[in-house]
């Protein structure tokens, strides 16, 4: 089906990963002082920004819930972060991103601690690379945890697909555009539980199969890293307050 | 109020589902009764009407010649809107598609694109300069759950009877629109660790989350879709996919294919 080869005579993908390799990430916990929590996070070529405000009151008050707080998300890109300049705006699939990954959230965060409040999310994509919506999970749910909000289990995110027939982790746009098949999944490695998973493309019952254990592996993966970068964010801050 | 109803509600359901039934007496593996009409409205280039249970849907087609996308010349276009009119429950209100309705129509618009169903080479008039638009518009009547897969059924039956308007463009004889595949879309529930097929609305509200699973005549995947705000377990993820795709044979084979009358070969 590809019109350009995705995998090379040696077994590599374009930029030299192996099929099972996570391309390069970096995550930065707490970049932006005005927000309760917030995220930078680097996959690949892929920059994103993640804030988190709240419990805040909200607004419109017709929009509260006696019951819990209302998990906002707002994902969006930034005009220059695409090869031609996107609209600034909301479109259809940045509504639809939206609507997944504040899914892929809301499992894990205890939003029954605060009634009638807002927890609002907001990931700015800085530049994009394939793989953005999981980029933006990913930093979402670190900044949640930066801001202290009540959470089950952090959520990790990313894509898996196939290219060239074979079943591979974490697609960069030429496997995006090329590939056959494009899966995004979330989940909170704690609970092993899915939140969020999408599909298009043409696979086999048995390659969704591999792929969706390819893509838990992955989750397990970025977790630590997620992990990691919070750990080391809160014991410099201890260590910096005097206190251990 | 109706917040304790809510619960009282969800938990006769997982009640029910312990003791191995539905509210409505179904399997858990059952569609509701599902009927389909096609060439509902003349105006329409393609249109049918699907009733899900008490779910009702329709979805029309229209063709008209446009622009291609650059980066594909000789390709026709496809775009999906769904409207959750007013009518349709007390829970929808007037104005532009919220993310409900733009789900929904991404969701049927990826079955039907990704799964190759349409052939879009055969919808190109002149490279580069003139192509067929397809506007696929899904109009929910009435909703008692599973809006997806009444949607997509529609969407597919009403391309799959789809005539293109050739003469009113001078273009000649009108043609047979060129589906070569009919995906089937089919929306489960996880309630008290069973998969339940196609819910209602009862069943949608009580469940945390769905999974939408759309294949394909030979057993292939074409979109997922998970939704809602709760979590599945890879297990559950896995049987609900081998049951989807039965499933959606059982819907091609039984009710698409006495709709349809014949394929255009892959």
């Amino acid at each position: 089906m590809s019109e350009i080869k995705l995998i090379r005579e040696d077994g590599r993908r374009l930029d030299g990963r192996l099929p099972e390799e996570l391309r390069p990430i970096k995550i930065e916990v707490g970049v932006l002082k005005r927000a309760d929590g917030s995220c930078y996070f680097e996959l690949g070529r892929n920059k994103v920004v993640a804030a988190v405000y709240g419990p805040r009151e909200l607004h419109p008050r017709h929009a509260q819930d006696a019951r819990r707080a209302a998990v906002r998300f707002r994902y969006n890109m930034a005009p220059f972060s695409v090869e031609e300049r996107r609209r600034p705006g909301p479109d259809r699939r940045s509504v639809e991103i939206s609507k997944v990954s504040r899914e892929a959230l809301e499992p894990v965060i205890i939003a029954e601690y605060y009634p009638r409040a807002a927890i609002d999310i907001f990931v700015e994509i800085l530049e994009s690379d394939a793989g953005t919506r999981t980029a933006g999970i990913n930093a979402a749910s670190v900044a949640l945890a930066d801001a202290g909000i009540p959470m089950k289990g952090l959520v990790s995110a990313v894509a898996v697909g196939k290219v060239d027939g074979q079943i591979v982790l974490d697609l960069m746009s030429e496997e995006d555009q090329y590939g056959e098949m494009d899966m995004p999944v979330a989940m909170v490695t704690r609970t092993n539980t899915i939140t969020l998973l999408q599909m298009d493309g043409r696979v086999t019952m048995e390659e969704f199969d591999r792929a969706l254990d390819l893509a838990i592996a992955g989750c397990r993966r970025i977790y630590e890293l997620q992990r990691k970068a919070l750990i080391e964010k809160y014991s410099e801050s201890r260590a910096e307050e005097g206190g251990v | 109020m109706s917040e304790v109803l809510d619960e009282i509600r969800k938990d006769y359901l997982f009640n029910l589902v312990r003791r191995g039934k539905r509210i409505d007496g179904r399997g858990f593996h059952d569609f509701r009764e599902l009927h389909i009409r096609t060439n509902v409205i003349s105006k329409a280039e393609g249109s049918a009407w699907v009733e899900l249970g008490l779910t009702e849907v329709l979805v029309g087609v229209k063709l008209q010649p446009g622009e291609p996308f650059p980066d594909t010349p000789d390709k026709g276009v496809i775009i999906t809107n769904a409207e959750l009119v007013p009518l349709a429950s007390p829970m929808f209100e007037p104005g532009p598609p919220d993310e409900n309705g733009v789900e929904l129509a991404r969701v049927v618009d990826r079955g039907i694109r990704e799964s190759g169903a349409l052939n879009l080479e055969k919808l190109c008039i002149e490279e580069g300069e003139k192509v067929w638009i397809v506007f696929i518009d899904v109009h929910v009547l009435n909703h008692e759950g599973n809006l997806i897969d009444a949607s997509a059924l529609g969407a597919i039956a009403a391309l799959a009877t789809t005539r293109i308007p050739c003469e009113r463009y001078g273009l000649g004889n009108d043609e047979k629109l060129p589906v070569r595949d009919l995906p089937v879309s089919v929306t489960a529930v996880d309630i008290a660790g069973e998969v339940l097929i196609d819910p209602n609305l009862y069943e949608e509200s009580a469940a945390s989350c769905r999974l939408t699973v759309i294949s394909n005549t030979d057993g292939t995947i074409s979109a997922m879709q998970k939704g809602g705000t709760g979590g599945l377990s890879p297990e559950i993820t896995k049987k609900t996919v081998k049951v989807a795709v039965e499933c959606a044979k059982d819907i091609r084979e039984n009710i698409l294919s006495g709709v349809v009358a014949s394929l255009e070969p892959y």
